[in-house]
């Protein structure tokens, strides 16, 4: 495990962390990406036409008139891609809200009143980590026919809070123990009100990253599940559209552009949510953002101490 | 202590999955037998003593209180029993499940070992160069690690199966040419039909590993005993692997247990994806056809396995590192 920064370090690192810090490239290219595909689910879903239009123009490579083609029964995939964008972006942060209020009460709660709660607490929390996601969700979602946006966004949320948990514990524990929690307690400070105002600030930084990460995998899971069948019922989601195109031979027929942009969406969103983590990360473990620096200035010094 | 501790957690999550598995059909609406009768009335008028012969086929008859069927239920476990398939009817669930089993532990056995070495080797090699143009290449292993399992497969198939006919597009292994036996032409064989799902899973999941082993290479290195180590004139070969790589590797084992129920997880979209005849695909199966008894059977043996093998990792995990020995 890592050793804590000591407190003279931090302060250097606190009053370095000024606004222009934050801004690194890897946080703007990732913030930029995030913001595109929001823009793109909020926006265009207005503008194209309707996704379950058929039209016997089927298979079309894109063309003027289908910016990206169409689907075997000639939807317009463009129209299906701005829906699917919209659904899977709302699945994705219903998911991460309710993980992240799941992991907050049993990590921060356990984790700060200790004793039998917190046993009972983490044994859950590992329990439920162990157990394999997805099997489950399928398990979950074949039961259940009529299956409506809020309880594909529960059977996520319910198989995607236990890792944050468990960080959220930890971080919880090694705060709890600080000088300043003490004093409040002595001071007579309500448990809440310690876990709101001296925990939880501290903790910002954390659960932002686990809430990213939920985000990604939220829409990795409901796309998984959606591409075997058993996502959300009558709603266009990146998952569902790629079900689809496995399902309407888009393979086979050489119908590339059905099932590149789906996947391609996902695979952005993802990858620009992991640029905003990698930022986050490296403001929570400043090693990770110090170290390279500190690596290339060594080498710089001794190949010019060789050179002299 | 430490192990019976262990023993104690993984007893607990096993029964935790069992009582799930029994809960889960019993607390959601939709019943096996009214999804069966369904399917059944497509074909024409079912007749109403069908009802009493499909619960009895699928053992829900039996009209005792939830608490004696739940320890019927754990008695039929115990006796392997695990009901009768729909799909594959009138197999026993536990022989489809056994036909089923050896491709998918194979596939992802194998691939997770490669993956795992391959993600700790270039990660210890990344984080030993911190600073360089390794650097840039982090980000695009995490981009690499948020590409859907199945999308890759997805692509793969497209480009090397259906456009450059390099590789087959589906199944586990050449049904007119071979039959399976362990001898040379089948194992080729499977090994040929197995690639492209393997570096499917070997590709979508290196990032984790690779990411993971960096991170904590960077930071034991800023550790004090590297310098030390550096001071006393020691090769750098020496510092990367048995100084720095051998205590940043730690976390990467003990987190494990997440990974691995990723990679199954992603296994069971990537085997529907090449229609490979293992666990995933023998799920998707039972899901298509409304197989309850198959599905919750392969629910629990995906489970068992998961646990069996972070059981596995966690026990040698006290063997490499001995603080936790100490701790327990």
């Amino acid at each position: 495990m890592t050793t804590k920064p000591n407190t003279a370090a931090m302060a250097v690192s606190a009053q370095r962390r000024r606004l222009p810090r934050f801004l690194t490239p890897t946080l703007m290219v990732g913030g930029g990406i995030v913001v595109l595909i929001t823009l793109f689910g909020l926006i265009a879903p207005f503008f194209v036409a309707d996704p379950n239009a058929v039209d016997n123009m089927g298979m079309q490579p894109p063309s003027a008139q289908h910016w990206l083609g169409t689907t075997q029964t000639g939807q317009d995939v463009l129209a299906q891609l701005a829906w699917a964008t919209r659904g899977s972006l709302t699945v994705g942060i219903i998911v991460a809200v309710m993980a992240l209020f799941l992991s907050a009460f049993f990590g921060i709660l356990g984790g700060y009143l200790g004793g039998w709660l917190d046993e009972a607490f983490s044994l859950f929390t590992n329990v439920v980590l162990i157990l394999p996601g997805l099997p489950l969700m399928i398990v979950i979602g074949s039961y259940v026919e009529q299956r409506g946006l809020i309880l594909i966004a529960v059977v996520l949320a319910i198989t995607s809070w236990a890792a944050a948990a468990r960080v959220l514990r930890s971080q919880t524990l090694s705060i709890r123990g600080r000088d300043y929690v003490q004093a409040s307690k002595i001071a007579g400070e309500r448990p809440w009100r310690i876990i709101a105002v001296e925990i939880l600030p501290n903790l910002l930084p954390v659960m932002s990253s686990s809430f990213v990460f939920a985000l990604v995998s939220a829409i990795l899971g409901e796309a998984g599940l959606s591409f075997i069948g058993l996502g959300v019922v009558g709603t266009h989601t990146w998952g569902s559209m790629l079900f689809y195109a496995q399902n309407g031979q888009a393979l086979t027929l050489g119908g590339w552009w059905w099932f590149v942009p789906p996947g391609a969406m996902i695979a952005a969103l993802g990858g620009g949510l992991s640029l905003i983590n990698f930022s986050i990360d490296g403001i929570i473990n400043p090693r990770l953002r110090t170290a390279p620096a500190a690596a290339r200035t060594a080498r710089h010094a001794q190949k010019e101490a060789a050179a002299a | 202590m430490h192990i019976a501790r262990k023993l104690g957690f993984y007893l607990v999550a096993l029964w935790a999955a069992v009582t799930l598995n029994f809960f889960i059909p019993r607390a959601l609406p939709g019943s096996p037998v009214d999804a069966v009768l369904a399917k059944l009335a497509l074909r024409g008028p079912v007749d109403p003593g069908t009802r009493h012969a499909i619960e009895v086929m699928l053992g829900a008859d039996d009209q005792g209180s939830i608490i004696e069927q739940y320890f019927q239920y754990l008695g039929n476990l115990l006796r392997g029993d695990l009901g009768t398939t729909v799909t594959y009817f009138p197999a026993p669930v536990t022989e489809v499940i056994g036909q089923a089993l050896p491709w998918t532990l194979v596939l992802v056995g194998l691939s997770t070992c490669v993956t795992f070495l391959l993600g700790v080797g270039l990660g210890t090699v990344a984080g030993w160069r911190r600073g360089t143009w390794l650097d840039s290449l982090i980000p695009a292993t995490t981009i690499l690690q948020s590409v859907p399992y199945f999308w890759l497969a997805l692509l793969f198939v497209y480009a090397f199966a259906v456009n450059l006919r390099l590789f087959p597009i589906s199944g586990g292994y050449d049904v007119t040419l071979v039959r399976p036996a362990l001898d040379y032409p089948f194992l080729s064989n499977a090994v040929y039909y197995a690639f492209l799902p393997a570096l499917t899973i070997v590709l979508s999941s290196l990032g984790g590993w690779l990411l993971g082993m960096r991170n904590m290479m960077v930071s034991t290195l800023s550790e004090d005993y590297i310098l030390t180590a550096e001071a006393k004139g020691l090769s750098p070969r020496r510092i990367m692997l048995t100084y720095a790589a051998r205590n940043a590797v730690l976390p990467s084992v003990s987190g494990f247990a997440i990974s691995l129920g990723f990679v199954v997880s992603g296994s069971i979209v990537v085997e529907s994806v090449f229609s490979y005849p293992g666990i995933g695909y023998t799920m998707l199966q039972a899901v298509n056809n409304n197989d309850y008894a198959l599905m919750q059977g392969l629910f629990l043996i995906i489970t068992v396995a998961v646990l069996g093998a972070n059981l596995v990792v966690d026990l040698l995990y006290g063997v490499i590192d001995p603080r936790t020995r100490a701790r327990g």
